[in-house]
């Protein structure tokens, strides 16, 4: 536990516990990376925030905690980052242990190198596109429909985002995501994105000291 | 669909934003900045209005915070490359005129879009962009090579955790301007 928890955390559930990118990098309290991170306080507190928000929702109308946490392990696991992977693989064990090894499952079959993808005409050079696989889930059966749209669409934001479209949108729509819940679930996708690398970048910045 | 560009673009959601006289005290303190509420793109992200404010707050303190740290010509230097390595045109044309404008190189700038992250650049640059796409990279790619090239190229660790903060976070931004919506140029709205 660091000490610049904000108050708000301590509302937000059980979730707002400690800072999970310390966590994640294995920041202690008055390390150099400890203070290094206390010259961007804002940021600081509210990646935590962010985490909060997501983890800890004030309802789950849009998306279910089930889903938020299988759909966490799912990105990390793809990331291949092991801090980060076990730690969503961990809470997901906690809230569905039934759906842990339908993730597992799915982690390897997604796994890729990105980002890649094809630019529609006109964007970049044509050399610049490079295919690579889009993913469709291994097992529909084991997540059920929303998961399996939520997958695919993560998959798709993780590795080749430029190829994001207005029918993959239609897809999730299909499997009965709403437009908020769309947002939520974009959110949760690009919010990991970005917590892994402050994390996995801060752990390495440690390492080499 | 245009080309990648430090021209000014629109953005067109994909989803219905909500109506700017649906917004709440809530939606409207989740965009931090009350003249967003012109934006769709923040009236979109104002659906999830907890996320959409601590993703705002995030973004503001790891480029505007001006204690110490990488000049904000390079923090939006890293923005750029990871923007151009996602591919996302938006997002590039925004922080390529910001890059620019700070740094008094627009020709550089315009190299890194026009040629990708590899294009040449002078040895600090090298360094910066070097270290945002292979931060950019799923699994990472980022290694101890990039941080002593940083290092060699005269950043010191707090300016090293703005360029992984920087390049990180948009990481993030790419991902959402990239998924609802996409760039128009602005005669075509």
């Amino acid at each position: 536990m660091t000490l610049d928890i904000p108050d708000s955390a301590s509302t937000s559930g059980a979730a707002g516990t400690a800072d999970v990118i310390d966590l994640l990098a294995g920041i202690t309290p008055g390390s150099s990376l400890d203070r290094l991170r206390h010259r961007r306080p804002g940021a600081r507190e509210h990646a935590q925030r962010s985490f909060d928000a997501l983890f800890a929702p004030d309802a789950e109308t849009e998306v279910t905690l089930v889903e938020r946490n299988a759909i966490a392990a799912f990105v990390t696991g793809l990331h291949r980052d092991a801090p980060a992977a076990g730690f969503y693989a961990e809470r997901l064990a906690g809230l569905a242990p039934g759906l842990s090894a339908a993730v597992r499952a799915e982690v390897e079959a997604g796994a890729a190198t990105g980002p890649y993808g094809v630019y529609p005409p006109g964007v970049a050079a044509p050399g610049e596109s490079a295919e690579g696989p889009r993913y469709r889930t291994g097992d529909p059966g084991a997540l059920g429909a929303r998961l399996t749209a939520a997958f695919e669409h993560a998959h798709l934001l993780v590795f080749r985002p430029r190829e994001a479209s207005r029918e993959a949108l239609d897809a999730l729509r299909r499997a009965g995501w709403s437009s908020t819940g769309i947002v939520t679930l974009s959110q949760l996708v690009a919010f990991l994105s970005f917590q892994v690398r402050v994390a996995a970048g801060l752990r390495l910045l440690g390492a080499a000291a | 669909m245009t080309g990648f560009t430090r021209e000014q673009l629109g953005w067109t959601p994909w989803l219905e934003p909500l109506a700017a006289d649906e917004l709440t005290d809530e939606h409207r303190e989740a965009l931090v900045d009350r003249a967003r509420a012109a934006s769709p793109y923040f009236r979109l992200l104002a659906r999830d209005p907890r996320i959409l404010h601590a993703r705002t707050v995030t973004d503001n303190d790891i480029f505007h915070n001006a204690d110490g740290g990488l000049p904000r010509a390079e923090r939006e230097l890293a923005a750029t490359a990871t923007s151009r390595r996602n591919g996302c045109v938006f997002c590039a044309s925004v922080h390529a005129r910001f890059a620019a404008h700070h740094s008094r190189r627009p020709g550089d700038v315009q190299r890194l879009l026009d040629e990708g992250v590899h294009a040449w650049q002078d040895d600090r640059w090298r360094a910066i962009i070097d270290a945002s796409a292979a931060l950019t990279a799923t699994p990472g790619e980022l290694t101890v090579g990039h941080l002593a090239a940083l290092r060699a190229a005269g950043l010191d660790d707090l300016e090293i955790s703005d360029v992984i903060n920087a390049a990180a976070f948009f990481n993030w931004a790419n991902r959402l301007m990239l998924s609802l919506g996409e760039p128009v140029k602005e005669e075509d709205r």
